[in-house]
C-alpha cells in the first residue's frame, strides 16, 4: 500500500485548528493503516466523512485524494467503487455528478474483474443522473477513452456503458457510439469480444430499428461465427433480445440462419447455450418459426452426442411443450417430442435422466388424463425405479403435478418401494431430501396409507446416525401432526417418541427432547402436560450433562404451552435443582429458562 | 448406482479412497466425436516401402487421405479392421517422413495439414469430473489415443524433417492453425499436452512471423484463465514454452514483455491451482529478473500484494519463489525491497503452520541471502527481531524453536550491539505491556 502523496494531502490534514478537518484526518490515517480491515472500514464510512466535509470540499479535496489512492487491495477498491455509485447527493447533486467520473474511470480499468464490474455498475447508475448536456460533455468522452484504452480491461468496461448513454445523446454522438461498439466487436482480444457480445442484446434494445438492422445484425452474425466458441455462445444470448426487437417478417432472413447454425455448432458449449436459452428463443421467434424450425432443432438437442447438451434440453421439455401454439400442440408433442423423451428415460447419463425427471411430470397437465395414463405413466414408473437416487427423488418431489391430473393412487404401488429405498439410501443428503417430501406425500396418500406403510420409516429416521437427519425427522413429525391432528399424534407417535427416553444411547434420549420441543405446540396443552412433561422432568436426573441441559432448554421451550400451576409446582423445582447442577452448561441453561419463564 | 457395500463405510460415509477408486474406473472419455455421414470400411493400401519410387508420392497422398477417416473409440467393438488399417497407415506415414528425404513436395503440404487438422482439431468434451482435482484424481484419457498419438508423432516428424520449408508451410500452418492448437492445451490428457508443448515450441522456433501472434494468444489464454474461468489444463506446458522464449528475449526488454510479466505472470499467482504450475511460473519470473534486474522491485511488490492469506500450502510456494529470486538478486535491488519483504518474512516465521515457518527460516541456510542480510543488518534485524524472539519462546513446534535459536544466534553474531539493544527494548516494552494488562 502506497500512502497517498498527492498534492491535496497536506491541505486536507492541515493543522490550522479547523475541527471540520478532523474526520478527514482520521480517514487518511485509517487509509494508511497496514490493516486492510481498517482501510476497508474507513472506505465504508466514506459517506459519513463526505457529509462532514460538505459538498464543496468533498468535490475539491476528498475526490482527488481518492482518485490518487487507487493502488490498494482489491477489497478496498471494490468497496470504493460501490460507494461512489451512491455519492451523487454528497457531491452536490446531479449538477456536479460528473466529479465522480475520474475515480470511477480508474477503477473501471483495474485488472480484478469484480472491482471493474462494480465500477461499471456505479457508472451506469450515475449516468442516469447526468443531464443530457453533461452526458455529452463528461460521460461520453469517458466512454470513448475507455473504448480506446491500451489494455483490454478498459475496453471491456466500455462495453457496458454504451447502452446507458446512447438514448440521451445527439445523433452525431450516437453515430460515434455505434462506431465504437462496432470496433470493440471485432477487437483482437477475445476478452473484449466476449464483453461486447454479452452486451450486444442490451445495446440493440436502445438502438433505432433501422440501426438494429444495419448495425447490430452484421455484428451479431460476425460474433456468432467467431473463431472462439466462448464468443459464439454469447451471441446466442443476444439472439433472444434481437429477435424480440425485429418484426416477424425480418426474422427469417436476419436471425434464423445464424440461430440454425448455432444449434448445430461444432462446439458443444454453443449447443448447450441454445438448449439453455430455448424457452426464451421460442418466445422471441414466435409460433410459426417454432413449428417449422425449433421443433426439429429441439429434437436434435435432445439427441445430442454430449450429455451436457441433452441435460440442458431435457430441462426445457416442459416449458417448450407448454409454450407451443395450442393448435397442434398435442400432435407435436406426441409425434415429435415424446419419442425423444422416451429415449431419455433410459439415457446413459444420470444428469440427463435427473434433469428430465425434474420436469417430466409437468407434461401430464398439458397432455391430459388419458395421454398421461397411456404414455407418461410408464415413464414415471420407469424413472421411479431408476438406479440413480436423484432421478427417483425428482419424480417424487413433483408428484403434485400428477396428483392433479390422475391422482396419486395410480402410482402408489411403485411409489412405496421407491420411497423406502430412498429412505435408506447411503447418502444422508438423499435421506434428508426424501424426509422433506414426507408431509406432502402424507397429505396426498392419506392417513391410512401413511400409518400402514410410512410411519415406521418416519420413526426410524429419529435414530439415524446423522444429526441432520434426526433433526429433519423431528421437524417432519411436527408437520405430520399439523396435518393429521393431535389425536393421531397421541395414538401413533407420542408413545414411540417418549419410549426413546429410556434408550441406553444418550443421543436417542436427546432426540426425545428435541421431538417434544417440536411437538408440544402442535399437540396442545393437555398432551404436553399429561404425557410429555413427566418424561421431561424425569430426564432431569439423567447421568449425561448434555441431556440435562437439554431438559432445561426443553422446559423453556414448552413452558408457554403449560398452565401456571404446572409451571410453579412441577417445572420450577426441577429447574431450581438444575440451576444448582455441578455442570456449568446445565446451570447456565437452567438459569436462562428460569428467567425466560419468569419463575425466579 | 453406488456399488459400495455397507461394510466399506465409515459411520455412513464412504471412505474418500473408495469414492476415488470408483471414479477412476470411469475415467475413459473420448472427445473425438463428429457425426460422419457414412462410415466406409477402409481397405488396406500397398505398403509405401514396397511401392516403386515413382508411385510412392501418390501412395503417400492416398494414405494421408485414408487417415482422414475418424472412428469412435468409445465403441470398442465396431470397425476394428478399419481402425487397424488406419493405425498401420499412420505408423507408415511417421516412418516415411522421418527416414526419407525429398518427400515433402509442395503438393504434400496441404494434404499433410489437412490430415492432421481433421484428426486433432476438435472441441474438447465437457469434463467428466467437474471438480477434477489434478493432484488427486486420475485425468480422463483421450480414448482415440491409439490414432491421435501417431498423428501427433507424424506432425512432429514433419516439422523436424530437414526438408521442411516454413516458407511453403506458412500458408497452412497459419494463425488459425496455431489458435486451434492452443485450444487443445486444455486437454485433460497429459500425454496429449506433452506432444502439444513440443510441437508449439517447434512452430515458434521455425515460424518467425507467428511468434508475436503465439505470445499474444498465450497471453489471452492466461488472462482468461486468471480472470474468467480459473480453469485451463495446459498452463504448466505453456509456461514451460515461455520459459525458454523469455530466455531468448533481446535486451532491452520491450514494453510488451514487461507488461506480460506484471499484468499476466504476477497475477497468475492468485490462481487456485497454483501448485500445478508454480515451478514453471517461478522459472519464468526468475528468467525475467536475470534478463533485467531492475524488474526485481515491482515483481517482489507484486508478489507481496498477492501473498496468500489463508492457504499455507501456497505460502510455502511463495517463499520458495522468493528464495529463487533472492538467489539472483543484485544487492542494490535488495536494498529497495528489504523492508516490505522482511515484514512479510517476519510474519511467515511466526506462522503457526510449521511448514510455513520452517520454509521461511530455511532462508538463513542460504549463504548468499545471509550475506545480503549481513550487509543490511541494521534494517533487517529490527524488522525480524520481535517475531523471532517471540516464537523462540512460544511456537508449539520444537523443530521451529530450534531453528529460530540458530537464526537468532546468526543474527546476534552479525551485530551484537544492535541485538542487545533490541533485546532490552523488547523486554522493556513487554514489561510495560504486562503491567498495563495487569492494571486492567
Amino acid at each position: 500500500f502506497h500512502p497517498a502523496a498527492g498534492p491535496s494531502e497536506p491541505k486536507m490534514a492541515g493543522a490550522d485548528g479547523d475541527d471540520s478537518l478532523y474526520p478527514i484526518a482520521v480517514l487518511i490515517d485509517e487509509l494508511r493503516n497496514e490493516d486492510v480491515q481498517l482501510r476497508l472500514n474507513s472506505i465504508k464510512k466514506l459517506s459519513t466523512i463526505a457529509l462532514a466535509l460538505g459538498v464543496e470540499r468533498t468535490r475539491t479535496e476528498l475526490l482527488p485524494f481518492l482518485t490518487d489512492t487507487i493502488y490498494d487491495e482489491d477489497e478496498v477498491l471494490l468497496a470504493l467503487a460501490e460507494q461512489l455509485g451512491n455519492f451523487t447527493m454528497l457531491v452536490g447533486g446531479p449538477e456536479y455528478v460528473h466529479c465522480l467520473l475520474p475515480p470511477l474511470e480508474s477503477l473501471a480499468t483495474v485488472e480484478e474483474t469484480v472491482v471493474r464490474d462494480k465500477a461499471v455498475e456505479s457508472l451506469r447508475k450515475i449516468s442516469q443522473e447526468h443531464s443530457p448536456v453533461d452526458l455529452e460533455v463528461h460521460f461520453e468522452p469517458l466512454v470513448k477513452r475507455l473504448a480506446s484504452g491500451d489494455w483490454f480491461t478498459s475496453r471491456t468496461s466500455a462495453c457496458g456503458l454504451f447502452s446507458v448513454c446512447y438514448p440521451r445523446v445527439s445523433s452525431t454522438v450516437k453515430a460515434e457510439i455505434r462506431q465504437h461498439f462496432r470496433t470493440l466487436c471485432s477487437d483482437d482480444t477475445p476478452m473484449v469480444r466476449r464483453a461486447a457480445a454479452s452486451k450486444l442484446g442490451e445495446f440493440a434494445k436502445v438502438l433505432e430499428l433501422d440501426y438494429v438492422k444495419s448495425d447490430i445484425i452484421p455484428l451479431f452474425t460476425a460474433l456468432a461465427s467467431d473463431e472462439q466458441d466462448s464468443v459464439r455462445l454469447l451471441a446466442v444470448e443476444a439472439c433472444v433480445s434481437i429477435a424480440t426487437l425485429l418484426p416477424q417478417e425480418d426474422l427469417e432472413t436476419l436471425v434464423m440462419p445464424t440461430l440454425r447454425q448455432a444449434a448445430e455448432d461444432k462446439s458443444w458449449r454453443v449447443r448447450y447455450m441454445v438448449a439453455d436459452k430455448f424457452s426464451e428463443l421460442q418466445k422471441a421467434v414466435g409460433p410459426e418459426i417454432t413449428k417449422n424450425d425449433l421443433v426439429p432443432a429441439f429434437q436434435n438437442l435432445l439427441k445430442d452426442c454430449e450429455a451436457e447438451v441433452r441435460a440442458a434440453a431435457a430441462n426445457k421439455v416442459k416449458e417448450f411443450c407448454e409454450n407451443l401454439p395450442e393448435d397442434g400442440r398435442e400432435t407435436i408433442i406426441m409425434t415429435h417430442i415424446l419419442p425423444c423423451v422416451k429415449e431419455l428415460v433410459s439415457d446413459t447419463n444420470q444428469h440427463v435422466k435427473s434433469a428430465l425427471a425434474s420436469v417430466i411430470m409437468g407434461l401430464s397437465t398439458i397432455l391430459g388424463k388419458d395421454n398421461t395414463i397411456e404414455h407418461l405413466l410408464p415413464l414415471f414408473l420407469a424413472q421411479l425405479k431408476d438406479e440413480c437416487p436423484e432421478v427417483r427423488l425428482n419424480i417424487i418431489s413433483n408428484l403434485d403435478c400428477v396428483n392433479e391430473v390422475i391422482g396419486i393412487r395410480q402410482l402408489s404401488q411403485s411409489l412405496l418401494p421407491a420411497i423406502v429405498e430412498l429412505a435408506e439410501d447411503a447418502k444422508w443428503r438423499v435421506r434428508l431430501a426424501i424426509i422433506e417430501y414426507m408431509p406432502l406425500l402424507a397429505g396426498q396418500l392419506g392417513v391410512e396409507f401413511f400409518d400402514e406403510k410410512l410411519n415406521s420409516l418416519c420413526m426410524a429416521w429419529l435414530v439415524d446416525h446423522v444429526y441432520a437427519i434426526r433433526e429433519a425427522a423431528t421437524c417432519n413429525l411436527m408437520k405430520l401432526v399439523e396435518k393429521f391432528g393431535a389425536e393421531w399424534a397421541q395414538n401413533t407417535i407420542v408413545p414411540k417418541v417418549l419410549g426413546m427416553a429410556n434408550d441406553p444411547n444418550y443421543l436417542h434420549r436427546m432426540t426425545t427432547l428435541f421431538c417434544i420441543n417440536a411437538l408440544s405446540e402442535a399437540c396442545g396443552q393437555e398432551i404436553t402436560t399429561k404425557h410429555m412433561l413427566p418424561v421431561v422432568l424425569k430426564m432431569s436426573n439423567d447421568q449425561v450433562a448434555n441431556v440435562r441441559f437439554n431438559v432445561a432448554k426443553c422446559l423453556q421451550k414448552i413452558g408457554p404451552v403449560l398452565d401456571n400451576n404446572a409451571l410453579q409446582t412441577e417445572v420450577k423445582p426441577v429447574l431450581e435443582k438444575l440451576a444448582a447442577d455441578q455442570d456449568m452448561d446445565v446451570k447456565y441453561f437452567a438459569q436462562e429458562a428460569i428467567s425466560v419463564l419468569a419463575l425466579a | 448406482m453406488s456399488a459400495i457395500s455397507a461394510s466399506e463405510k465409515v459411520d455412513g460415509f464412504t471412505r474418500k479412497s473408495m469414492r476415488k477408486a470408483q471414479k477412476q474406473k470411469k475415467s475413459q472419455g473420448s472427445s473425438q466425436f463428429r457425426t460422419q455421414s457414412s462410415l466406409v470400411e477402409l481397405s488396406p493400401l500397398p505398403q509405401l516401402k514396397d511401392a516403386p519410387s515413382t508411385e510412392q508420392q501418390d501412395l503417400f497422398t492416398q494414405k494421408l487421405q485414408q487417415c482422414c477417416m475418424l472412428f469412435d473409440f468409445m465403441d470398442t467393438v465396431t470397425d476394428l479392421k478399419s481402425k487397424e488399417i488406419k493405425r498401420a497407415a499412420l505408423n507408415e506415414l511417421v516412418d516415411y517422413v522421418s527416414t526419407n528425404r525429398g518427400v515433402l513436395t509442395e503438393a504434400a503440404y496441404p494434404e499433410i495439414i489437412n490430415m492432421i487438422s481433421t484428426n486433432i482439431f476438435r472441441t474438447l468434451p465437457p469434463s467428466e469430473n467437474p471438480d477434477f482435482d489434478p493432484e488427486e484424481d486420475e485425468p480422463t484419457l483421450e480414448a482415440s489415443w491409439p490414432h491421435t498419438q501417431l498423428v501427433y508423432e507424424f506432425l512432429l516428424r514433419f516439422l523436424e524433417n530437414p526438408d521442411f520449408q516454413p516458407s511453403m508451410a506458412k500458408r497452412y500452418i497459419d494463425q488459425k492453425f496455431v489458435l486451434q492448437l492452443l485450444e487443445l492445451f486444455d486437454s485433460e490428457d497429459p500425454r496429449e499436452r506433452d506432444f502439444l508443448k513440443t510441437i508449439l515450441h517447434r512452430i515458434y522456433g521455425k515460424f518467425l512471423g507467428l511468434r508475436a501472434f503465439i505470445r499474444k494468444q498465450i497471453n489471452n489464454n492466461f488472462l482468461r484463465f486468471i480472470y474468467e474461468t480459473d480453469h485451463f489444463n495446459g498452463v504448466a506446458e505453456l509456461l514451460e514454452i515461455l520459459g525458454s522464449i523469455i530466455n531468448g528475449f533481446a535486451l532491452p526488454l520491450k514494453a510488451e514483455h514487461k507488461q506480460f510479466l506484471m499484468k499476466v505472470l504476477i497475477p497468475m499467482h492468485t490462481a487456485k491451482s497454483l501448485a500445478l504450475f508454480h515451478a514453471q511460473l517461478a522459472y519464468c519470473i526468475v528468467q525475467f529478473l536475470e534478463k533485467d534486474p531492475t524488474l526485481t522491485e515491482p515483481v517482489i511488490r507484486g508478489l507481496l500484494k498477492f501473498w496468500p492469506k489463508t492457504c499455507s500450502q501456497k505460502e510455502v510456494m511463495f517463499l520458495g519463489e522468493i528464495e529463487e529470486i533472492l538467489d539472483v538478486i543484485e544487492p542494490t535491488q535488495f536494498k529497495k525491497v528489504q523492508e516490505p519483504l522482511f515484514k512479510q518474512i517476519s510474519k511467515c516465521v511466526a506462522n503457526p503452520h510449521f511448514q510455513v515457518a520452517e520454509r521461511a527460516l530455511y532462508f538463513w541456510n542460504n549463504e548468499y541471502i545471509l550475506s545480503l542480510i549481513e550487509e543490511n543488518i541494521d534494517k533487517v534485524l529490527p524488522i525480524m527481531f520481535g517475531s523471532l524472539y517471540r516464537i523462540s519462546k512460544e511456537h508449539w513446534n520444537p523443530t521451529i524453536v530450534a531453528l529460530v535459536y540458530n537464526v537468532l544466534k546468526t543474527l546476534m553474531e552479525m551485530n551484537s550491539v544492535l541485538f542487545d539493544e533490541l533485546t532490552s527494548s523488547y523486554k522493556a516494552e513487554r514489561q510495560s505491556r504486562d503491567r498495563e494488562a495487569g492494571q486492567r
